[in-house]
Order: structure tokens, then C-alpha cells, then sequence
């Protein structure tokens, strides 16, 4: 029974690891750029939500959508005035550099704004916990809420990129950004999309982040959007299944070899299964293998 | 490149400028420095000790200062990294500080001290309590318990008063803190009539996720989990365990103080947790009230335990300064030599702790109190 | 010939810095004109040189972008400070203590760079550079749960806990998990600090201009054509990888005899210092040596050193928001020097700006 308790606690955990890999993924398959600044942007999510239902009293669902705009909003800005003047850069290094320093900025005007004492999130999520084999087996509401929104999320995901029209555009500058302007295609417009849906997602793993483990300060964000990145990789960076399964896969190894292994070596034993994945399969498990080209 | 290099000059003779600036010393006013992280992922604990030391010092300020002089007090940021606070210690020197009230986290701490030492600085950290943070010479004291201290003290008082057989740990394996005391409680386990059956750690850099824990302490029997860290994690841990219906005996440290005050935490979750702190922020006492009265009017928290440390680190300051009969025309290191003799001469009450008297190699001499958490506030036991 | 001997010079103005540098910190310090903080600055300035021209050699000169540096320097600060602990008591000589652990840094640190460069350096782009992050935090991982302790029947090691020794009662715990190895000597001086900056700008600058350099050069700026002339990637890649984790276990070795305390906490050994790194070499430039040696010295100056004296100046409110949001400033300065540095159209424009007022100077 303790190992379906692992696996649920597993499975929970890489959800939240998945939605915010989501992010990483668009964005990298997109801009071609590491956005370091997006664990960042989880934090202002999720305080977003924590001053308005518990300090303005707004209720559950209205609040995530307010919180939504606010790091849409966030995101496109911080794309145009930090990322953009840097695409054409001569090494792709400066725009890694400059969402670090984004990074940095938005934790300390958290500290800033919001103080430094650890605030207690209080769950959006109504479903009361599932009670399994005569209370041995527990699933929180909180647990089930995040894997839904994480498959519906990817399934929205997946849809909205082979079906509609802007999702098509954001595929031809993943492919080619040249080819795509020279098709007629707004690449800034686009790639502004992309760090606006990657934000917004953001801000709902920020929310299912807290409920579920529900202690907020301006760190917050910063060690989860590390794991996160990690599990992008993991699944083959800019892959949108590969996200998914490699978040999942995340959590559970963390959990399996914090439980099975040694809780002391946790975060050294995810980052080796890390290690041996690429070794193995050096793109990653959904990654594309480019021919390269002489 | 040519850019870079001008820039590199103008730096390089600004700086010049600025380190021939002498530093006048004003004799007037004692210099009392203070590190602690600011920043970063500890700035909650260093923030608290600022803002409790800044405020006794005005209240000193206001009654008349110390020996009939003023003094000033200047806060630092250190991260909570060695390196950074010893630049803080260097430049906290330049400002013309006389005595250190810091620093507030254990690592940084034995780092100053290892510079203090050899400046004959006097150091009183509020908070630092890794046993070789004053270990380097007579120079250093502290507020706080020392980890061995807390550790023994809790196996004790678990084995004496039989609260369990089985017992549990979860600790943070990458905090000095933690593991400090998880030590000594282990050792000390040895010699009580319980059993720890299961010793499980977590790290700074997954302090999320606490069912894999909790999962085998309850696996494991266990009528009481120890929880030697920090009231942050201690919250969701209580939660979690909440929500998997576990509800074993929940025991803590000084760190665990706080816990009530975090916002938006449901106390009801800490009903029943017993903790050994020297600090109550709802203890009956007139100090105490009038403590945690000002600082939330001052700064919209409730104060937790390195609050009241620092408060009571500036108090003693005060208390020894006045026996040793120092004045600030004296420069730190004869500042020091007079107070290092004063300080095993005082008895100080202070909010954490009443008749608490120092050893000469710096360790308080109080008892820990036992506390349980009944109807969201603290109860004596 | 004549490019030779450019290149020559362009050394030797970087080693000019450098001495200069030295030169003017000596006088003010015999001269007692030096004030207390920038003097305890000035070790922390050299490791940060060291560890900068380390990875630029990796990053700039190599071409592949790495992460984990800081897990390099750890294994040299933890090796060299664990051989101090041991022999304090038996080599007093300090200077000879510390060349010893010099080597002993060095070395671990270049044998954990060739054991972690063979599997890594298979991998290309993103996914070498995550796989160094993940080897940086792996390495603070297991420092974290390293205990070692001495008594009268020798060495003593567990990855559990201190209590799990089992030593006698004479015993005394060396490494002691996350609270690592305390009461290390203060063996680095800024002389040795000097030296050891010279030292690494020699190897490093030597290596770049060597046949093996342009090996490794010809190897960043296509991988493919310098396969097809006959270069063993694979060799001149880990040698450019060795070479700079050694060095950056040179800096680990400053680093743990400066502080009486060494412990791998998230801000000295983890990804945050391998990114602290990285900043250090691309605002110097990437490739660019000369660039390496002053930005860190810059930077550390401006957020260890200004931006504390500030609040000293006088009471003012700007000046006292400035230091106390240290770190706020810092984020600023970082996004407006990369953009304006590095941003074609910031580049355009100056150059007109400078191309135009050069032009009139010369009319």
C-alpha cells in the first residue's frame, strides 16, 4: 500500500514539475532561449492569488484568472523589453545572462513588495480527499486537480498547435525562423504568443503548486522551475508530450528514490537517472535528432 | 573592449577615493554592527533580527542609551553566505563598529568569528547556534541554545516524561542546524527508553514534498515525530500529514516558534505540537506583550523567536556595557576586554529566558521551556 | 611574425593589469591607506579571476556551454581543506601546508573533470550544459552527506549521519555533512592569490595560443570540418574541460583557506555560483581573457563594496534604498549592461555615435 502511496505522491509532484516544463518547452522550442525567469514567474502567480483571496477576498476561480492575465501580461512585457532587443545577439549566451538577471529581479521585488515571511497558501482547490482501501490509500483533491489539469492542459496544448492557425505559425518558427517570416508569418507576434501562453500556464502551475504544497515566499519558485527545466530536457526539449512524461517521470523517480534509496541522496539520484537518460538517448526521450548538415 | 578598460579605471579610483576617506570617530555614539541575510531564501530570520535589534536600540535610545550615550546600530546583509559576511564584517569595521550583534545564521557566524577572533571584536550572536560559532575565542557569546543543548535537552525530556517508544525524525539533511541537533538527539536516544525507528531527511533543494517522510514514520509505528528544523517546512509537513489522515504526536525546537504566525496557516493543524523554545509571542508576561505589541505595530508581524534573540542580544549589550563602564571613545578591542569579564558577571531577564547568566566561553546558562500548542495559542506544560 | 607578436603584446598587457593591479593594492596596504573591507575583498577578487578565466576556457575558447563549474571548485575547496584538517597539527610551515593542498585541489578536481567530461562531453549544446548543472548539484549533494571523522583506530567514514562513526570518544569529526569542515587556517594571502591569477592566465593563455589551442578553437568554430582534417575531438575536448576544472579546484583551494568555515551550501557550490560564473565571463566577453580578469572584479566591487558603502555616505534616502536592496540594483545593472552590450541595435548605435566622434577628433 506504501508503494500506491508513493506512486500517487510521485505522479502529483511531476504533475505540478510537468505544467511548469510546458512552459520551458514552448518557450525553447519557440524563442530558442532558456527563460530562467519562469520559476520566477510562478512565484508572482502564486502570490497573485494568495493577496486576492485572502486579502481582498475574491473568490477561488476569478483570482486564477486574474492571476492569469497578470502573468500574460507579465511574460509579453518581460519579452519585449529584456529578451527581444537580445534575439539577434552574436551569442545566444546574452539573452540567458539577461533572464537570470530577470530572475533575480523579480525575487527581489517580491522580497521587496511582499516581505519575507513565509506566507501559508491556502488550497483554491474544493474537492474534499479521496478515501481508498479503508484509509490506507488517500488521494487530496489538490492531487487529483493537478494530474486532470495536467492532461487537459497538453491535450488544449497539442490541439490548439495542429489545428488552429497561430499554433501552425508557432510549428513553422520552431521549424525556421527565417522560412517563416519569408511565409508571411509575424515571428515577433508569434513568439510574443508563445511567452504569453507559456506565462499564463505559469501562473495555473503556481496555483496548483501552492495548494498542494502550500508554503509561499519569494523563492518559491526558483528550485521547482530547476527541476522543471531538468524535466524538459528529460523528455526531449521543445517536445510537448515529452514535457508531460518527463515532468511525471521526474516526480516519481523523486519520490521512489527518496522513499527507496535514500532521502538524504534525493536530488542526487534524479539528477543521475537525468544523466544516464541523455547518455543513453542524448535528446532526450521525445527529442528530435537533427541531421547535421555539413 | 577599449570601454571596459575605462570603465575598469574610473572604478578602480573611485574606489581609492573612497578607501582614503577616513573614518572620524564621532565618540559620541556606541557602534553596534549587525549581520544576518537580508535576502534571499533566510531573509525571513534575518529580517526579524534586524528589525527586534533596531528596535530595542531606539527604545535604549529614548531611555537615556547606554552609560548616558547613544547608540547606532547598522544592519548588513551576508545572504546567509560565509564569504558574503565576512565582506560585511569588513566593511561594518570601516563604519567604525565597536561590537557585533550577529550573525544571525550558524555557517556565516563561525566565519565572522574566525575574523573577529583576531580583532579581539566583541560577538554576541542571537541566533547562531552551531557550538563552533563562539568556539574560536572569548570573544564570542550567544542568545540562543546551542544545538547540542537542544537536542539533548529534547531526547531527555521525551525519555523522562515518557511521551513515546517509538519515535520518529525528519530532519534537513543540508542545514547545519538540523543535522546538529538530529545528532545529538540520536546520541543522546541511547541512554532513554525510547527507539528512533526511523531517521528520514529532506534537503534545501526539495522541501516541497513531505509524504515520502510521513509515509514511513507512520509505516515505521511511530507515536511522535521530532521535527528539529525550521516552522516553514514544519507547516507543511503538518499539513500533508493532515491530509493523509496521520496524526501521530508532533515534537519541535526553537525553530518550530512561529509556526502560529505564518500567514494564512490553519492552526488548527498545530493543535496538540509541543516545542522546547525559550519564547512565546502569546506568553502572559508584561515584557513579552509589550515586545510583540510594538514590533507588530512597527512592522505589521507577529515576532518569532530570532526576534526576541536580538531583542535580548541588544539588552544584554546594554546590560554588560553598563557593569564593564565602557564609553565609546574606547576603541573594539578594549571595548571587548572589558566586556568579555562583564558578561559572566550579569544576570540578565530578558523574553527568552529570566536569570540567564553566561559561562566564560560564551554558552547561556538557561532552561528550555516546554511548550504545547492548545486552542491556537501556547500553553506552559 | 608581425601576428605573433600582437598577440604577445595583447598578453602581455592582460599580465600588466594584473601586476599593476597588485602593485597599487601593495603600496596601499604597506602605506595602511586600504580600508578593511575592500582589503578582505581582495582574495575573494583572485579566486572569482581564477575560476572566470577557468571557464571562459571552456565556454569561450571550447564553445560548449557548462553549468557546473562550481561543483569543480568544491571538490577542490573540500579536498584541499580536508588534507589542511588532517595536517595542521603536523606541517606548521603555512606556505608549504598550502602548496600541498594546492596540488591535492588541483588534482581531485582535474580527475572528477576527466571522469565527468568522458560521459559528457558526448552530448552537444542544451543537454551538455544541463548535464554539467546536474553534476554541480550532484557533487554538493553528496558533500552534504559526507561525514568523516578521526580517533585513535584511524578514519572513520558514513553518508548517514555523524552519530553513525561509531568512533571512540577521542574522536574527532572532520567533515561533518552540511555543516562541512570548520577551524580551517587562513593560509591564502592576496600574494599567493596573485600568483595563482598569473599562474592560470600562463596555462590558460599559453594552451590558446599552442597547436593544442587552435585544435580546440578549430573544434568551436566547426565541429565537422575539424573532424574531417584529422583532430581527435574527443581528446582536445576533454583536455580543454580537465584543464579548466583543475584550475577551477585551483580557485576552490583559495577559496576554503580565506574563510575559517567551508560548507556546499546552494549559494557557494550550487547552479547559483556556476551562473555567478558565467555571468563573470559573458559580461567580460565570451573568449575574451582580458574581459574575465575584470569583470569580476567589477561586479564584486560594485555589489560587495559600493553598494554597502553607500548607506555610509551620508543619509540619504536614495542611498540607503539603493544599499539596502543590494540585490535589487544588481538585477538592474545586469539586464542593462547585457542589453546595451550586447543588443545589435545598441551595438549599431554606438558605433555610429563613437565612429562619428572619433571622426571629428581626427578633423
Amino acid at each position: 500500500m506504501s508503494f500506491l502511496n508513493y506512486l500517487i505522491s510521485g505522479v502529483s509532484l511531476g504533475s505540478v514539475y510537468a505544467i511548469i516544463a510546458l512552459g520551458y518547452t514552448m518557450v525553447y522550442g519557440i524563442a530558442k532561449m532558456l527563460n530562467f525567469a519562469h520559476g520566477d514567474v510562478i512565484m508572482v502567480g502564486a502570490y497573485v492569488v494568495f493577496f486576492a483571496t485572502s486579502g481582498a477576498g475574491v473568490p477561488a476561480i476569478p483570482a486564477v484568472l486574474l492571476s492569469m492575465v497578470v502573468c500574460t501580461v507579465l511574460g509579453v512585457v518581460i519579452e519585449k523589453v529584456a529578451y527581444k532587443p537580445l534575439r539577434n545577439a552574436s551569442s545566444s549566451l546574452a539573452v540567458l545572462i539577461t533572464a537570470i538577471g530577470v530572475s533575480y529581479l523579480l525575487q527581489n521585488l517580491a522580497l521587496l513588495i511582499c516581505g519575507s515571511n513565509t506566507k501559508s497558501f491556502t488550497s483554491v482547490v474544493g474537492i474534499p480527499a479521496l478515501h481508498l482501501a479503508g484509509g490506507q490509500l488517500v488521494i487530496t483533491g489538490e492531487t487529483l486537480t493537478t494530474i486532470v489539469a495536467c492532461f487537459v492542459i497538453v491535450g488544449c496544448l497539442s490541439l490548439f498547435i495542429s489545428k488552429t492557425k497561430p499554433g501552425q505559425a508557432m510549428l513553422a518558427v520552431s521549424e525556421d525562423k527565417g522560412a517563416a517570416q519569408l511565409m508571411g508569418i509575424n515571428v515577433n507576434g508569434t513568439i510574443a504568443l508563445t511567452f504569453a501562453i507559456g506565462s499564463g500556464l505559469a501562473a495555473i502551475a503556481g496555483v496548483l503548486l501552492c495548494s498542494a504544497y502550500p508554503s509561499l515566499m519569494p523563492t518559491t519558485g526558483s528550485m521547482p522551475g530547476i527541476k522543471a527545466f531538468v524535466a524538459a530536457v528529460f523528455g526531449g526539449i521543445g517536445s510537448i508530450p515529452g514535457a508531460m512524461i518527463g515532468g511525471i517521470l521526474l516526480g516519481v523517480i523523486e519520490i521512489f528514490g527518496r522513499a527507496y534509496i535514500s532521502s538524504q541522496m534525493a536530488d542526487a539520484i534524479v539528477f543521475a537517472v537525468l544523466i544516464v537518460v541523455l547518455l543513453v538517448k542524448p535528446t532526450g526521450l521525445f527529442g528530435k535528432v537533427v541531421q547535421e548538415k555539413v | 573592449m577599449k570601454k571596459l578598460m575605462r570603465a575598469a579605471s574610473a572604478v578602480l579610483a573611485a574606489t581609492m577615493a573612497l578607501s582614503v576617506t577616513a573614518f572620524a570617530e564621532e565618540g559620541g555614539t556606541f557602534k553596534i554592527g549587525g549581520i544576518g541575510p537580508l535576502t534571499g531564501s533566510t531573509a525571513i530570520y534575518g529580517q526579524a533580527v534586524m528589525n527586534a535589534a533596531q528596535m530595542a536600540a531606539d527604545e535604549i535610545n529614548a531611555a537615556g542609551g547606554i552609560n548616558g550615550y547613544q547608540i547606532e546600530f547598522n544592519p548588513q546583509d551576508d545572504e546567509s553566505d560565509a564569504e558574503k559576511a565576512v565582506n560585511a564584517y569588513n566593511t561594518l569595521k570601516d563604519w567604525g563598529m565597536q561590537m557585533l550583534l550577529g550573525t544571525v545564521t550558524s555557517q556565516p557566524c563561525i566565519a565572522v568569528e574566525g575574523e573577529a577572533v583576531n580583532d579581539n571584536m566583541f560577538l554576541l550572536t542571537p541566533s547562531g547556534s552551531a557550538v563552533e560559532c563562539i568556539s574560536a575565542g572569548d570573544n564570542a557569546f550567544r542568545v540562543c541554545f546551542s544545538d547540542p543543548n537542544q537536542g539533548t535537552a529534547s531526547a531527555r525530556y521525551i525519555g523522562e516524561h515518557e511521551l513515546a517508544s517509538k519515535v520518529a525524525v525528519i530532519y534537513d539533511s543540508s542545514d547545519a542546524y538540523s543535522t546538529g541537533i538530529y545528532n545529538n538527539f540520536a546520541a543522546e536516544a541511547a541512554n532513554q527508553g525510547f527507539e528512533v525507528v526511523a531517521a528520514e531527511a529532506f534537503t534545501a533543494d526539495s522541501k516541497t514534498d513531505f509524504s515520502v517522510q510521513l509515509q514511513k514514520a507512520k509505516d515505521s509505528g511511530a507515536e511522535l515525530v521530532f521535527l528539529p528544523i525550521y516552522y516553514t517546512e514544519a507547516s507543511l509537513i503538518l499539513t500533508q500529514a493532515a491530509g493523509m489522515g496521520y496524526e501521530p504526536q508532533f515534537f519541535g525546537c526553537d525553530g518550530l516558534d512561529g509556526l502560529l504566525a505564518v500567514d494564512g496557516f490553519d492552526t488548527a493543524l498545530a493543535e496538540g505540537v509541543m516545542l522546547l523554545t525559550p519564547f512565546a509571542a502569546d506568553a502572559e508576561d508584561e515584557a513579552t506583550q509589550t515586545f510583540v505589541a510594538n514590533y507588530e505595530e512597527q512592522f505589521g508581524d507577529t515576532p518569532n523567536q530570532f526576534a526576541a534573540d536580538a531583542y535580548d542580544g541588544m539588552y544584554i549589550i546594554k546590560a554588560a556595557a553598563e557593569q564593564a563602564g565602557i564609553t565609546p571613545d574606547m576603541d573594539a578591542s578594549a571595548i571587548c576586554d572589558a566586556m568579555k569579564v562583564a558578561m559572566t558577571e550579569i544576570t540578565v531577564d530578558g523574553l527568552t529566558g529570566s536569570g540567564i547568566t553566561w559561562t566564560a566561553d560564551g554558552e547561556p546558562n538557561k532552561e528550555p521551556k516546554a511548550v504545547m500548542i492548545e486552542n491556537g495559542a501556547y500553553t506552559a506544560m | 611574425m608581425k601576428k605573433l607578436s600582437k598577440t604577445a603584446r595583447q598578453n602581455g598587457i592582460t599580465y600588466g593589469i594584473v601586476i599593476i593591479a597588485f602593485v597599487v593594492m601593495q603600496i596601499l596596504i604597506s602605506t595602511g591607506n586600504i580600508s578593511s573591507s575592500l582589503e578582505g575583498l581582495l582574495i575573494p577578487f583572485c579566486y572569482y579571476v581564477i575560476l572566470a578565466v577557468s571557464l571562459n576556457l571552456v565556454v569561450g575558447v571550447l564553445g560548449e556551454l557548462s553549468l557546473g563549474h562550481a561543483g569543480f571548485m568544491c571538490v577542490g575547496a573540500f579536498a584541499s581543506a580536508f588534507f589542511t584538517k588532517c595536517v595542521q597539527d603536523t606541517i606548521t610551515n603555512s606556505l608549504l601546508r598550502f602548496v600541498l593542498a594546492l596540488i591535492i585541489g588541483a588534482l581531485v578536481a582535474a580527475l572528477f573533470g576527466v571522469l565527468i567530461g568522458i560521459p559528457v562531453l558526448r552530448l552537444r549544446g542544451d543537454y551538455l550544459a544541463i548535464v554539467t548543472l546536474a553534476f554541480g548539484e550532484i557533487i554538493k549533494n553528496l558533500v552534504n552527506v559526507l561525514f568523516i571523522g578521526r580517533d585513535s583506530n584511524g578514519f572513520h567514514f558514513s553518508m548517514k549521519d555523524a552519530f553513525s562513526l561509531g568512533m571512540e570518544p577521542d574522536g574527532e569529526v572532520l567533515v561533518n555533512g552540511p555543516q562541512g569542515i570548520s577551524g580551517i587556517s587562513h593560509d591564502s594571502t592576496f600574494i599567493i592569490g596573485v600568483v595563482l591569477v598569473l599562474l592560470t592566465l600562463f596555462i590558460v593563455l599559453r594552451l590558446i595560443n599552442s597547436r593544442d589551442g587552435r585544435a580546440i578553437q578549430s573544434i568551436r568554430d566547426n565541429r565537422i570540418a575539424a573532424e574531417s582534417v584529422g583532430i581527435n575531438v574527443t581528446k582536445y575536448k576533454l583536455m580543454a574541460f580537465s584543464v579548466s576544472a583543475a584550475l577551477a579546484g585551483v580557485g576552490g583551494v583559495l577559496y576554503a583557506h580565506n574563510l575559517s568555515t567551508l560548507s556546499a551550501t546552494p549559494k557557494n557550490f550550487g547552479y547559483n555560483m556556476s551562473i555567478m560564473i558565467l555571468v563573470y565571463v559573458v559580461l567580460g566577453g565570451i573568449g575574451n581573457i582580458r574581459g574575465s580578469v575584470i569583470a569580476p572584479v567589477v561586479l564584486n566591487l560594485l555589489l560587495d563594496y559600493f553598494l554597502r558603502k553607500f548607506q555610509m555616505m551620508g543619509d540619504n534616502v536614495v542611498l540607503n534604498f539603493l544599499s539596502d536592496n543590494r540585490m535589487l540594483v544588481y538585477a538592474i545593472v545586469l539586464i542593462v549592461i547585457m542589453l546595451f552590450s550586447w543588443s545589435p541595435k545598441m551595438i549599431a548605435w554606438r558605433e555610429q555615435v563613437f565612429h562619428k566622434k572619433a571622426k571629428e577628433e581626427a578633423e
